[in-house]
């Protein structure tokens, strides 16, 4: 009992981290309605920042979170001119195939630099000792650092000028651009949001599992499962959709052989997409009108 | 004269929002009805819960005798009931020709490719587009798109027509043009139901009238009976300009 | 009827053209590059139609290559069905799954369908990795002795080569066929704007989940000959989503929604890609170079090359779809 206990929180503990990668697709897909195909990849470069920075500048672990998050942003808001401004506003089909064509280039110059070999980050941490089962204090410091970034974006959409804004472009771009808010700037923000939140959750993955350039396809499908799951453009969804579906592995992998809870999230992926594309938390609040 | 469309006691709710209230009406065989109301009276949902864009709850909508309601659109078209589009709707990279033989391969007849092409033609021909039946649809003007928008209903060979707006934005040659297509249409056989905010022009077209407020029937008669009664003129006192349309109609 | 559209004739060149050219002077090198040639066109041509056609973006198209492999392989290998009866039963099979799984997921519109596309491929795979049947992660071998009916290993990568050939020509003819009948109407209409389209009578449901299975087809024919001749299958090659969506590039490249265009885009990405992996400088770089490409066709040239040749020569398009 207790050993299911533990499985279950420390899922919850990594799907906090799953909640934080797809809040930012989900953000992006929010503002802009672009399903964000790069985001594997900045996964990706988020643990790679962080390998070469630990291995290479000698910076402490927890330290480059910033240097990724900002990094991330700037990298985000460069792809945002490079491949997406020219095609907001186009069928679907144009901003899937501009951020899958980045994505590709991603990848290959990836695996050009580190091939497809194993890598991880030295990172430890004491764990929290709950009978005869320990915490790692890896996954601990990743949930802490979640919240504390969930609560920042949070701050920053619904209590400062330029949050509203964004707010204000994802509601109706053009009535947004009416008022005067520079939309294709305030995009811009929002990608490069998206993309940090891909990046740093990338480099919280790394410190608790290794990882290889191709990683990015496995926590970019994971990211669907959780966005679809949480409702595709909400941000808490995304999060509570993310813990809950740590949730759901911790409370398998006991059962069920590891190999077939890839196959559980995808029947339960595309179920939910079927029966309720709004998301599981619409369930909840059928009662308001739309 | 039958009815050739027969509705009755149609109801559809947005969340809190009653858009259409218990609304009765019929079209009958080889006339115009016409379909009028202030801004946000429901009318162009009235359409789209005849087309089947949306499902009623409440109401029956029978078309020739048979019972239509919340059919899929595709399925309500192949009755005979054809529709454009307020929006236009072109598909803006085939060709003018090509859109009407859609038009005409999925309607009421569901013709074979061959005859759909020379349905679509004398479409073409009939709200005056022949001249440029390969240009792309995405390359007409608004007015040239909106006589698409018809044609390509039209090409179906439908029993009845519905009519969303199809003079709105246009120039008064243009509409006058438009009125003569309409009422050639109307004298092929075609019945039409249309939903138009120029007043002049719907009340010289239009054998009867029916006028929604909030989703209700609000009034139903001749042209001129309509334009009479202090409950339309009431309705419309938000809009200062009404009153002296109908005068001048 | 379709005899006498020079298009038609245009197909019968390219598949004499393949059937031919390695042929002179047994030309073994030339046929190893032109199969996979012969495979990207077959993969190009029968995702048009859902993605060119209808307009809906199909990421994990190869699912139905995958599944048609195994199909064959494992009805060869464990029930002992010779080549032809196999391939035929797994397409079959693959396109009945195909009409199920598009019933279901083809309600779903724009990204929410490409999305669950992903999830599809994924999830076969993820599925069939597991499946002991289908020898889970290790896969089915096949034994050489399957090749002695076909005359032995040689001869029967001539045969496989020329079936290839042959489910290629049939794809571009169904695709053109398609394209030229009512059914190609609805479904271009579907891609323009599938709600106009439905109001004018296209059955949209049913012509989605159709031309979903049909694209499903001889996709995994091609399949169940391509594992044949590798003598083996294993999940990450037969649902390789990278090779999925170099088919997107491929369609695009040459000009979605025609018939001729991702037969081109395939036989050049498939040059291109044969020249890069044998140039020391870019053999790291085939992905880099499918990136670029598709990045610049879609910002620059959705059309592909087609729509640049048609804005050369308009008078193209009356002969070359």
């Amino acid at each position: 009992m207790l050993g299911l206990l533990a499985s279950i929180l420390d899922g919850v503990l990594i799907g906090a981290v799953y909640g934080l990668a797809a809040m930012g697709i989900t953000l992006i897909w929010g503002v802009m309605d672009v399903v964000n195909l790069t985001h594997g990849a900045m996964i990706v470069a988020g643990m790679f920042a962080a390998y070469v920075l630990v291995g290479a500048a000698g910076v402490p672990v927890y330290a480059t979170l910033p240097i990724v998050l900002a990094g991330g942003f700037l990298v985000g808001v460069g792809l945002y001119w490079l491949s997406v401004h020219r095609v907001i506003g186009q069928p679907p089909l144009m901003s899937l195939l501009s951020t899958f064509a980045v994505n590709l280039v991603l990848v290959g110059l990836g695996t050009a630099v580190w091939g497809t070999d194993l890598f991880n980050v030295p990172a430890s941490l004491p764990g929290f000792s709950l009978g005869r089962y320990t915490f790692p204090g890896t996954h601990l410091m990743a949930a802490l650092l979640t919240g504390v970034i969930a609560l920042a974006l949070y701050f920053f959409l619904y209590r400062t000028r330029l949050g509203k804004a964004v707010r204000a472009v994802s509601n109706n771009r053009e009535a947004a651009e009416l008022v005067g808010i520079p939309t294709a700037r305030v995009l811009a923000l929002a990608f490069g949001l998206g993309v940090a939140l891909a990046s740093v959750a990338g480099m919280l993955i790394a410190t608790m599992f290794p990882f290889t350039v191709l990683s990015g396809d496995a926590y970019q499908l994971k990211s669907f499962v959780v966005t679809v799951l949480g409702g595709l453009g909400n941000p808490t969804g995304a999060l509570v959709a993310g813990i809950a579906l740590g949730l759901v592995e911790g409370l398998t992998t006991p059962f069920v052989p590891v190999s077939w809870t890839l196959v559980i999230e995808f029947i339960l992926f595309v179920v939910v997409l079927i029966t309720v594309p709004g998301g599981l938390l619409t369930l909840f609040r059928r009662r308001r009108p739309a | 004269m039958n009815a050739l469309l027969e509705v009755e006691n149609l109801s559809k709710q947005f969340g809190g929002l009653r858009a259409v209230q218990a609304l009765s009406f019929e079209v009958r065989e080889g006339t115009i009805l016409g379909l009028i109301g202030p801004n946000g009276a429901g009318k162009t949902t009235v359409f789209n819960l005849l087309n089947g864009v949306f499902a009623p709850d409440e109401g029956q909508v029978r078309f020739r005798g048979a019972d239509i309601t919340g059919l899929a659109p595709f399925r309500v078209a192949r009755h005979g009931l054809a529709r454009t589009n307020q929006i236009v709707q072109p598909f803006a990279n085939m060709t003018v020709l090509e859109n009407c033989v859609v038009g005409a391969c999925f309607g009421r007849e569901n013709l074979p490719l061959a005859r759909a092409r020379e349905a679509a033609r004398e479409a073409v021909t009939l709200v005056g587009l022949e001249d440029r039946l390969d240009a792309l649809a995405s390359q007409l003007t608004i007015a040239g798109k909106k006589r698409l928008e018809l044609a390509r209903a039209l090409a179906a060979r439908p029993t009845l027509l519905l009519l969303d707006e199809v003079l709105a934005g246009l120039n008064p040659v243009e509409i006058e043009r438009m009125i003569g297509i309409i009422r050639t249409i109307r004298d092929s056989g075609i019945s039409i139901l249309m939903i138009e905010h120029l007043m002049q022009a719907i009340m010289s077209l239009s054998d009867r009238i029916v006028v929604l407020n909030s989703g209700a029937k609000l009034a139903e008669g001749l042209p001129a009976e309509v334009a009479a009664d202090p409950m339309v003129i009431g309705a419309y006192l938000g809009d200062p300009g009404f009153v002296d349309k109908l005068r001048e109609s | 009827m379709i005899l006498r559209r020079p298009f038609f004739w245009i197909i019968a060149a390219i598949v004499a053209a393949f059937a031919i050219a390695p042929a002179i002077g047994d030309n073994i090198e030339l046929r190893e590059s032109l199969v996979l040639a012969a495979v990207y066109i077959t993969l190009a041509s029968n995702i048009n139609m859902i993605l060119g056609y209808a307009g809906y973006v199909n990421f994990g198209s190869i699912v139905f290559f995958g599944l048609g492999g195994y199909f064959s392989v494992w009805l060869m290998s464990a029930h002992a069905w010779p080549l032809a009866a196999a391939l035929v039963a797994g397409g079959v099979a693959v396109s009945a799954l195909a009409l199920v799984f598009g019933l279901g997921i083809l309600r779903l519109r724009g990204v929410y369908f490409a999305l669950s596309t992903i999830g599809v491929n994924e999830g076969v795979m993820a599925f069939v990795a597991n499946f002991g049947p289908w020898g889970g992660s290790t896969g089915i071998y096949l034994s050489p002795a399957l090749f002695q009916p076909l005359g032995g290993p040689a001869k029967a990568l001539w045969v496989i080569y020329y079936l290839l050939v042959g489910i290629m020509g049939l794809s571009l003819v169904l695709s053109y066929a398609v394209k030229r009948s009512k059914f190609g109407l609805g479904l271009l209409a579907i891609g323009q704007n599938e709600d106009a389209a439905a109001l004018l009578g296209v059955p949209t449901p049913r012509y989605k989940a159709i031309v979903y299975s049909l694209s499903a087809f001889l996709p995994a024919i091609a399949g169940g000959l391509y594992f044949f001749k590798s003598a083996y299958i294993q999940p990450p090659d037969a649902f390789d989503l990278q090779l999925s969506t170099e088919t997107i590039v491929v369609a695009m490249l040459g000009g979605q929604g025609t018939v001729a265009g991702p037969a081109l885009g395939a036989f050049l990405y498939e040059e291109l890609r044969g020249w890069l992996l044998t140039s020391p400088t870019f053999s790291h770089f085939q992905l880099v170079v499918a990136g670029v490409l598709l990045l610049a066709i879609v910002l620059f040239a959705p059309g592909g090359l087609m729509g640049l040749l048609y804005r050369l020569w308009p008078r193209l398009r009356s002969f070359l779809e």
